[in-house]
């Protein structure tokens, strides 16, 4: 894609600019900006607030290198990150193959509209729902004990099952658009010149399906990755003590600690560390895509 | 290799018919044109053959067993797609030795098979590319190289030179034609365009409306059409519609037209008869009369040059014949003439009513 747009030429650049810029205007007074002067905080002591004195510093960053803690809790949000795009995946991604390849239709889009419901609800009032449904005596707990013969203690309140199953409802349907998108662009008469040769379901799947989804797929897990190593709402409320991931920690840093410019560090750290995973997957995933 | 037998066939979709009793023998070895307009169910037959779709009733055989419940990837047929349906994230050479690497054969005799396949395509050099950078006439070949490449027991081409530009296409027929005799593989070929069907195969079904309209070579359907649709669907005609006299018909204003051909009906019922465009001469004086030819006298509306012939429109009594005449540059109507039209009756085919 950016080759591509590398390639244009000298005057198609020239009189598109008008129509680039209003985003880049945007992009530049409502993002760079705040950033600019987020990336000055994190090397100041203080926040130049009532007076305070303040300094340029690198304490900030030697504090996360010093302290083993944020390491753990980075390394964690990782693992966090990649189980929950690992489960959108699974869940997300045969969802999108049946919408793309097996729905019609008035069916197709009333499966759609579910799949996108959540993504128009508010996101606190769908956290503190799965409260409702995970905690001990809540709706799982009484629904499973209603029915089953014997007595059962469902409660994955205030854990990291909770968290996960938090997210994943989160971003699942980033990963079912994607797919969904790279899905239907395979046309099916791919599918039956692959059975006509003698193919299974699963053999078509495997070497003609995947491969041609995979820049959804990737597409997608960068959607969910990313986020989900820095979110910390659903950890908070759903993973209650357990849930004490590097978001959740920057976030800390901002609104309890008052520590800005610590916060604003563990940021661009995390920025750092996210940039590169990716560059150093990109040469897989391009190769996959 | 193996023969196809298709009886009975049957299919529906909600009210809609798209077979309806279909029965035809695809012998062994053959070329077969399945022709007809859009919706006439051809493709619906082929896809019942290659075993994408299963029929409600009937039965399809191919090699004389019985498949008509038999799934796709187990009928070990050949198939290539109109769009060609090449594996984009594959190369050549991968998409020609799919078939053979999904039955799991060794990767030696892959590329030993994929290698002939495509030296019988004429793209031997061509191996390594991605499909994306093939011309069109090149992807028609890699998608025939991948269907034959797993020695299928019959061929099945749904429109596969539709997407071809002119100049192309002509050339391609040639090259199918000899790749199919080569191989002697039983060929099934549906395709809307009556040339096409005409130069390629050995034999042609007609559909119209989920039903077999005629099937035959096509010397015999062209000159022998069973009725007034196959006479126009496959070239041109000229039909006259009037009453059975035995050996003709008779015009409602009384002209007679001798039929050498066509069906035995009973006199006084309803029937037509067709004359081919270039079976009729046209000329400005009777000459000398032939007892036995048929003969009409109308007034040219309209002349179409057209390099080695001409088309004649002539009006008579209220209808528009079409004559169509070889350009010898000896001599050329003007529009408003009076002309005689004569030809013989061998050249008339008396087709029942209906």
């Amino acid at each position: 894609m950016a080759g591509q747009v590398a390639t244009g030429s000298r005057s198609g650049l020239r009189s598109a600019l008008p129509l680039l810029l209003p985003a880049y205007l945007w992009l530049t007074v409502a993002i760079f900006l705040p950033l600019s002067a987020m990336v000055f905080f994190s090397f100041m002591t203080e926040l130049p607030l009532s007076g305070k004195a303040w300094s340029f510093t690198l304490d900030n960053y030697a504090t996360f290198f010093s302290q083993g803690l944020y390491w753990t809790l980075l390394l964690a949000s990782l693992r966090l990150g990649l189980e929950v795009t690992l489960w959108c995946v699974v869940i997300g991604y045969p969802a999108a193959y049946v919408l793309a390849k097996v729905l019609r239709g008035r069916s197709r889009e009333a499966i759609f509209l579910l799949v996108i419901l959540p993504f128009w609800s508010n996101g606190l009032v769908r956290i503190f729902s799965w409260a409702m449904v995970l905690r001990e005596g809540g709706i799982l707990d009484t629904a499973l004990n209603a029915v089953l013969p014997f007595k059962i203690n469902i409660d994955l309140m205030y854990s990291y099952p909770a968290v996960i199953i938090g997210l994943v409802h989160s971003y699942v349907p980033y990963m079912v658009l994607t797919c969904y998108l790279t899905l239907q662009a395979i046309d099916d008469s791919l599918i039956e010149a692959g059975r006509s040769l003698g193919a299974s379901r699963l053999q078509m799947l495997k070497r003609v399906i995947i491969p041609l989804s995979m820049p959804g797929l990737v597409a997608g897990a960068a959607l969910i990755f990313v986020p989900v190593v820095g979110s910390f709402m659903e950890p908070r409320i759903l993973g209650g003590r357990t849930g004490t991931f590097y978001g959740t920690v920057i976030e800390d840093q901002f609104v309890a600690v008052f520590n800005w410019p610590l916060g604003a560090a563990l940021s661009f750290i995390l920025l750092a560390v996210v940039l590169v995973i990716l560059a150093l997957a990109s040469p897989v995933l391009r190769r996959a895509a | 290799m193996a023969g196809v037998q298709v009886a009975n066939l049957s299919r529906s979709f909600g009210a809609h018919k798209a077979l309806d009793d279909v029965s035809i023998d695809f012998a062994d070895g053959g070329f077969y044109a399945l022709l007809g307009p859009s919706g006439s169910g051809k493709t619906t037959l082929l896809r019942q053959i290659a075993g994408f779709d299963f029929p409600d009733s009937g039965r399809i055989a191919i090699g004389g067993e019985g498949v008509e419940r038999v799934p796709v990837e187990k009928r070990r047929i050949g198939m290539v797609f109109q769009n060609y349906a090449l594996f984009p994230n594959m190369s050549v050479a991968d998409n020609v030795g799919f078939g053979l690497s999904v039955r799991r054969q060794a990767k030696a005799t892959i590329a030993g098979e994929v290698q002939r396949a495509l030296d019988l395509v004429q793209l031997g050099k061509l191996g390594g590319r991605r499909p994306h950078q093939l011309s069109g006439g090149q992807r028609q070949r890699v998608a025939l190289a991948r269907a034959i490449v797993t020695k299928p027991r019959v061929l099945l081409l749904d429109e596969p030179l539709g997407a071809l530009d002119k100049a192309l296409r002509v050339d391609m027929q040639i090259e199918l034609k000899r790749i199919q005799r080569e191989i002697g593989i039983t060929t099934i070929f549906v395709t809307h365009d009556q040339e096409e069907a005409l130069t390629m195969s050995d034999r042609i079904g007609i559909l119209r409306d989920g039903r077999l309209v005629q099937e035959g070579p096509p010397e015999e359907i062209y000159d022998r059409p069973k009725s007034e649709f196959a006479a126009t669907f496959l070239g041109d005609a000229n039909i006259f519609r009037g009453e059975t006299t035995g050996a003709g018909i008779r015009l409602p204003d009384g002209t007679a037209i001798a039929a050498g051909a066509g069906a035995t009906l009973a006199a006084g019922t309803k029937a037509s008869c067709a004359v081919r465009p270039e079976r009729i001469r046209i000329a400005t004086d009777s000459g000398t009369p032939d007892p036995n030819a048929n003969l009409l006298r109308g007034q040219v509306s309209k002349r179409i040059f057209a390099g080695s012939n001409s088309t004649y429109f002539v009006d008579r009594d209220g209808q528009t014949l079409k004559v169509i005449v070889q350009n010898t540059g000896v001599e050329r109507l003007a529009e408003g003439q009076e002309v005689v039209l004569r030809w013989s009756p061998e050249s008339t085919v008396l087709i029942a009513a209906g």
